[in-house]
């Protein structure tokens, strides 16, 4: 059996903040697949939990303009059967197709993945190479936060506990960029990630890549971004020699915990083996 | 605090109005109706023997709230077929030698009705990226993978002749 909690269904965002805001210890619950095994542990312990992932404000993929906002009741499930998401954000679709299980994928959500924040969570790499940001809401007011600066320690984020997240944005890559994601774990499916990485490469008609993005999840507390790697890629063509470098330093950027330093090998070899196959491509579609 | 609250589950043929504790699994719940066809194994979401179809979508009874299912439809193995009359499913499972102490297999059945109503001619792959929520801890997935490629045979010829559709 569960510990006893209130089981709060709000009318209205409004009234959800509200209920939010001023409920001791209340927590919003969509998908529950996280916080449930939380409650089952001891280690959350509400007086309530407040429904949230039915809310019209966090249903839905939208595009509005150059991007596209996932609202954050959306499961997993729901992210790789949207069109858009498959031909517009590969590299998140990808993420999601290494989720947990199916089972799992029908319940668990976008927002609660990035809420939680295992330095495992599998849509975080992806969502960091898209420039991701978070739109979270209380009371208070809206804010939006840049998702690398909202993941700031494990299980820990910038979000109050009178707010909740709203939306995910990003903005769409170019038609020619390439989006990668690769997982390592103990199993093909069904468990959590020892390493993933996600990459985001654009090229001018030179081949020069013109932006280059490189995420790692689970090889550091949280997960984050190659910044020196990215550096070494912008404005050169995808070249062994750069790809080698750039599997360093992203290598050198993750943090693993003591005892798990073979990560920075595997960092290394997922980085090499991502950029590989598309300068490969590339250089067929160039050819 | 924590009042019992009234929800409605459509649960097989069987409508239960009931009052539950918010604390209550919808897990917990079914079984406490008599639906002991959803099986209680690990309660933390990572076994797929307490998977029904919630809505028909194929969840893990022990990581939905009952008060969250209020108004739902939702589907177990039982629901399915019975001993005199088993579900293509079922029958197949059976015929495939897919269930060996059983624990597993109304998740695995639930699992496999998912996957046939969307794809009912599965590759292997598919079949065992739809089971992937759900342990067996005998180990017999071989043959739990042979049950739903018999069954999608099976479907599909039915379907050929007009049977019953999945």
């Amino acid at each position: 059996m569960l510990p006893m909690f209130d089981y709060l269904k709000p009318r209205s965002l409004d009234d959800a903040l509200a209920l939010i805001a001023t409920t001791p210890k209340a927590f919003p619950i969509a998908g529950g697949t996280n916080l449930l095994v939380d409650v089952r542990s001891g280690k959350v312990q509400p007086e309530a939990l407040v429904e949230v992932g039915f809310l019209d404000e966090l249903c839905g993929i939208r595009k509005e303009g150059g991007e596209i906002v996932i609202g954050a009741g959306t499961t997993i499930a729901e992210l790789l059967s949207d069109p858009m998401i498959e031909s517009q954000l590969p590299v998140l679709h990808a993420a999601s197709t290494t989720f947990a299980n199916t089972l799992i994928r029908n319940r668990a959500t976008i927002g609660g993945n990035l809420a939680n924040n295992a330095p495992c969570a599998d849509t975080a790499p992806a969502l960091l190479v898209l420039d991701a940001s978070v739109e979270l809401a209380s009371v208070r007011g809206k804010r939006s936060i840049k998702l690398e600066e909202f993941l700031t320690s494990p299980f820990e984020t910038v979000r109050a506990v009178d707010e909740l997240i709203l939306a995910v944005r990003v903005s769409v890559p170019p038609r020619a960029a390439i989006g990668r994601f690769r997982k390592m774990g103990l199993r093909k499916i069904s468990c959590m990630a020892k390493v993933d990485v996600a990459v985001l490469l654009d090229f001018n008609s030179e081949g020069i890549c013109v932006d280059a993005r490189i995420a790692m999840g689970a090889a550091s507390p949280v997960a984050r971004r190659a910044v020196d790697a990215e550096a070494t890629l912008v404005g050169n063509p995808l070249h062994p020699e750069r790809i080698r470098r750039a599997a360093d330093q992203t290598a050198q950027a993750a943090v693993p915990r003591p005892g798990s330093e073979y990560k920075q090998q595997v960092v290394r070899s997922m980085v090499t083996k991502l950029l590989d196959d598309i300068a490969r491509e590339g250089g067929d579609r160039r050819g | 605090m924590a009042d019992p609250i009234t929800i409605t589950l459509r649960v097989n043929t069987r409508v239960h109005n009931i009052g539950v504790e918010p604390r209550a699994t919808l897990l917990h719940t079914l079984r406490e109706l008599g639906h002991t066809d959803v099986k209680n194994g690990c309660e933390i979401g990572e076994c797929g023997a307490c998977a029904v179809l919630l809505n028909g979508e194929p969840v893990n009874s022990c990581m939905v709230l009952a008060v969250q299912a209020d108004g739902a439809t939702i589907t177990t193995n039982a629901g399915l077929g019975t001993m005199e009359k088993p579900h293509l499913i079922q029958a197949a499972f059976a015929d495939a030698g897919a269930v060996q102490c059983g624990f597993c297999t109304p998740g695995m059945v639930i699992a496999t009705k998912a996957l046939l109503d969307r794809n009912p001619n599965p590759s292997e792959h598919e079949i065992r990226e739809a089971l992937s929520g759900n342990l067996c801890r005998c180990t017999g997935y071989g043959q739990i993978v042979d049950g739903v490629k018999l069954a999608a045979k099976r479907l599909a010829s039915s379907r050929q002749t007009g049977g019953a559709s999945c």
